[in-house]
């Protein structure tokens, strides 16, 4: 069951099943590697500043609450 | 005769926060000159790099990004720099640099870059921090699957730099050495077809006869064009030919980017496990550990706290005694020219003007060095993506990125070191919002005109509920009025002017680092020097310009009954002390006299209407306009001006005396609290500052911000101290 990427817990590993959101994000977060069918972790969130920090490929990202939630993860 | 013979280019190309910027320094040493790339605010650095046997090569830096795909002007340097799209020259060689710790996100990069068909050499940077990320690389199996030659290095030890510059030397002898051509081949017919059409439509000046690049801009077009980008240059023919095989494809349930994007991402994993080996290290690493408390919600914003108000301090505190002594010094010199000079109009430019003008550059460069050293420093160990990351909510919220946080708040310290801060926002639209707003925050030099005008005109004596004194509460007004005004010009700006499609947050959040000394260094010297060479002349040249307004015309005929009193006071006046007020209350008031008959004069007189429902009379007219050399010259102008010496500061009880007692022609005094109010409201709106729209000169490289910046903070603070006035005559004020 798919839910959004900024529902989940820190220290999850989750894999992306669909990106929303306009063309050109879509396409700037999958050249980034977050493509569908690639696993992430969810580091951690910040609050604060409305942030959440992932793992990719063995490489950190972070994206907006916002943002995230264009996100559609399943667990692994 | 010599033929002259083009030094061979070579382009620095990278991911962000791979360390480009340290090895393009390491390479080249501290001497590169900054230029611009055409058409956009995007700096466009050149260094020499020397080759075994003194061979000589320019390095030219491309701005850092994770793909060469592009959606505005900026971006597009990128691919204009690696593949010599018109304006730009193609390089002769392309130096990619890695992070060899996130291997697989900077491989995409390499993959499109080798596609264009540039020859490539792939510095594999970081290789000393390896070991504690439990990775392990196998450089000869990399260098086989690129196809191109890779050497590992480390721009924090030196370490592999002498082997890179061989290896560049090779291939510029044989670029066939770095282009094996495209290594993600598309399998898929339709998606080949797709791009052999576009390939079709890729222009000759692009493509320079090469198949391969012709290829891969058909690529990147399919990557980059759509209805919505910013792109300069894209023929016609070759949007309509993307936008209708994207609909093709749309219709057949197709998207071609992602096609893209996922077989360079097919080809790249299904390579990785060759030569990446990772071995859990079964420890948390430095950078987590570090960011359990850096990021914690509330020890971790106490610190973000706590470093602010360094900064913060360093700038508005401890700068000042340094500022102090340059101001010091630079008075020492424009007395010691008039002394060389004399008081003719020639020496009075040379040192008024001139001299001054250059006094006033200098005065900005400790403020400029301790922001840059604290830049420098939170960048190099990775804290600065963490303050964008801490702030990207309330930033977001009134339209402004995370990252110009520290411009802001430096504001609050003085508006040019702030506006050349801005440099850290990769977005030109980001960093223009900001230095549209930056200058109306209070600075310090706002500071001694709100301290003369609330001395001189209220009831500072006074307490409000008996304990909050007026004069310290009329001060935080102020300081709120400013920031709530530049909060609501951002949010405005930034929804109108300045609208820029949201984009998306992608931050790095890259490890924790000891900080690079050298690269610190640099940094403060290269933001000094272009600040004192570029911006400097901007100001010297409004100095001497406000000079000339200011002492014009000239006339030695009217100096002469001061002399003539002068020389009446040194024989009659017997008494030292005495003889030696008298006559410094000669000179002020032939300063005053002087003054009175400037241009600077003239026109306030000619103005008065105009300055008059503010509640200004043409004396104020003089003291707004010589405050456009800065504001605090305010204080000393209205001392020549009222004939008590320009020397007078903002605790002179001689001006705050005469200002209370000047009375208009009708006999009602001049200085009411009410004109008092609209004086502050005007300071703290007006662009009243030649050295701000200087520093906006300096990054925008155009005329055309600077004058807008100018043109609306002017015509907001005149209404809103036409408003302050006439709405507290109606009220009754006084």
């Amino acid at each position: 069951m798919a839910v959004s990427l900024d529902t989940i817990d820190p220290g999850t590993a989750v894999r992306l099943v669909r990106i929303g959101g306009e063309r050109a994000f879509r396409c700037r977060l999958m050249e980034l590697g977050l493509l569908p069918g690639t696993a992430v972790r969810m580091i951690r969130r910040v609050d604060v500043g409305g942030v959440l920090e992932l793992e990719v490929r063995g490489a950190r990202l972070s994206v907006r609450h916002a943002e995230a939630r264009e996100l559609a993860v399943e667990p692994l | 005769m010599v033929a002259s013979v083009r030094l061979a280019r070579v382009a620095i190309a990278g991911n962000p926060n791979t360390g480009k910027t340290t090895i393009f320094n390491r390479l080249t040493g501290a001497r590169a000159k900054v230029g611009n790339y055409p058409g956009v605010t995007v700096d466009r650095e050149v260094g020499m790099l020397t080759l075994a046997g003194n061979r000589k090569v320019e390095l030219i830096d491309v701005p850092g990004t994770y793909s060469l795909s592009a959606r505005s002007r900026e971006e597009q340097i990128a691919i204009q720099a690696v593949c010599g799209l018109p304006p730009l020259e193609p390089p002769d060689a392309v130096l990619l640099v890695v992070d060899a710790t996130q291997l697989p996100r900077n491989l995409y990069l390499a993959l499109q870059l080798i596609e264009t068909d540039a020859p490539v050499v792939v510095a594999l940077n970081m290789i000393d921090a390896l070991e504690s990320n439990g990775l392990e690389i196998d450089r000869a199996v990399l260098a086989r699957e690129l196809g191109v030659p890779v050497v590992a290095v480390s721009g924090r030890t030196g370490e592999g730099l002498d082997e890179l510059r061989t290896v560049v030397a090779k291939m510029l002898d044989d670029p066939s050495r770095g282009r094996p051509g495209a290594r993600w081949r598309i399998e898929d017919g339709v998606l080949d077809a797709d791009v052999r059409t576009v390939t079709k439509f890729v222009p000759e000046t692009w493509h320079r006869g090469s198949e391969a690049r012709a290829r891969a801009l058909a690529l990147w077009s399919l990557l980059s064009i759509d209805e919505r980008d910013e792109l300069a240059d894209a023929p016609s023919d070759l949007r309509a030919s993307v936008t209708s095989r994207r609909r093709f494809a749309a219709a057949a349930g197709r998207e071609i980017e992602s096609e893209i994007i996922r077989g360079r991402y097919s080809w790249i994993d299904a390579r990785t496990p060759l030569f990446i080996k990772q071995r859990p290290t079964g420890k948390v690493s430095v950078t987590d550990r570090i960011d359990r408390v850096l990021l914690h919600p509330l020890v971790g914003f106490a610190l973000f706290l706590l470093v602010m108000g360094i900064v913060f301090q360093s700038l508005f505190t401890w700068a000042a005694p340094v500022m102090d002594a340059i101001d010091a010094l630079f008075a020492t010199l424009e007395s010691g020219t008039m002394a060389v000079l004399g008081d003719g109009w020639f020496g009075d430019l040379v040192a008024r003007g001139f001299v001054r003008g250059v006094g006033v550059v200098f005065v900005f460069l400790p403020q400029i060095l301790m922001l840059f050293f604290f830049i420098g420093l939170m960048e190099d160990t990775g804290y600065m993506a963490r303050v964008a990351f801490m702030m990207d909510r309330l930033m977001k919220s009134i339209g402004l990125h995370g990252r110009a946080f520290v411009p802001m708040l430096s504001g609050f310290a003085c508006a040019v070191p702030a506006i050349l801060a801005t440099r850290t926002m990769e977005r030109q639209r980001d960093r223009l919002l900001t230095m549209l707003v930056v200058p109306l925050m209070t600075c310090s030099a706002r500071l001694p005109v709100y301290t003369l005008i609330i001395a001189a005109l209220f009831a500072t004596h006074d307490k409000v509920f008996g304990f909050l004194p007026v004069a310290g509460l009329m001060m935080v007004a102020m300081y709120v009025f400013s920031t709530v005004v530049a909060l609501v010009a951002a949010a405005i700006l930034g929804r109108t002017l300045l609208r820029a499609e949201r984009v998306p947050l992608i931050l790095e959040m890259p490890p924790y680092r000891v900080p690079h000394w050298p690269s610190v260094l640099r940094m403060m010297w290269t933001k000094s020097r272009t600040f004192v060479t570029e911006a400097g002349k901007v100001i010297v040249v409004c100095s001497v310009v406000m000079w000339f307004f200011l002492r014009f015309p000239w006339s030695d005929a009217d100096a002469r009954p001061f002399a003539d009193e002068r020389s009446a006071v040194v024989a009659t006046v017997v008494d030292e002390s005495a003889r030696v007020e008298r006559l410094a209350d000669i000179d002020h008031r032939e300063e005053s006299a002087r003054l009175d008959g400037s241009f600077a004069a003239k026109v306030g007189r000619t103005i008065e209407p105009v300055l008059a429902p503010l509640g200004f009379d043409w004396k104020l007219g003089i003291g707004v306009m010589g405050a456009f050399v800065a504001r605090e010259v305010f204080i000393g102008t209205m001392g020549a001006v009222y004939a008590v010496g320009s020397d007078a500061d903002e605790e002179s009880t001689a001006l705050r005396d005469r200002m209370r007692s000047e009375k208009r022609p009708d006999g009602t005094p001049v200085y009411t609290p009410l004109v008092g109010l609209s004086v502050m409201v005007f300071f703290a709106l007006a662009c009243q500052c030649m050295s701000t729209l200087a520093a906006v000169k300096r990054e925008t490289q155009t005329w055309r911000w600077p004058l807008f910046l100018f043109v609306y903070m002017g015509v907001l603070a005149y209404a809103a101290s036409f408003a302050v006035y006439q709405g507290g005559k109606l009220l009754g004020a006084t």
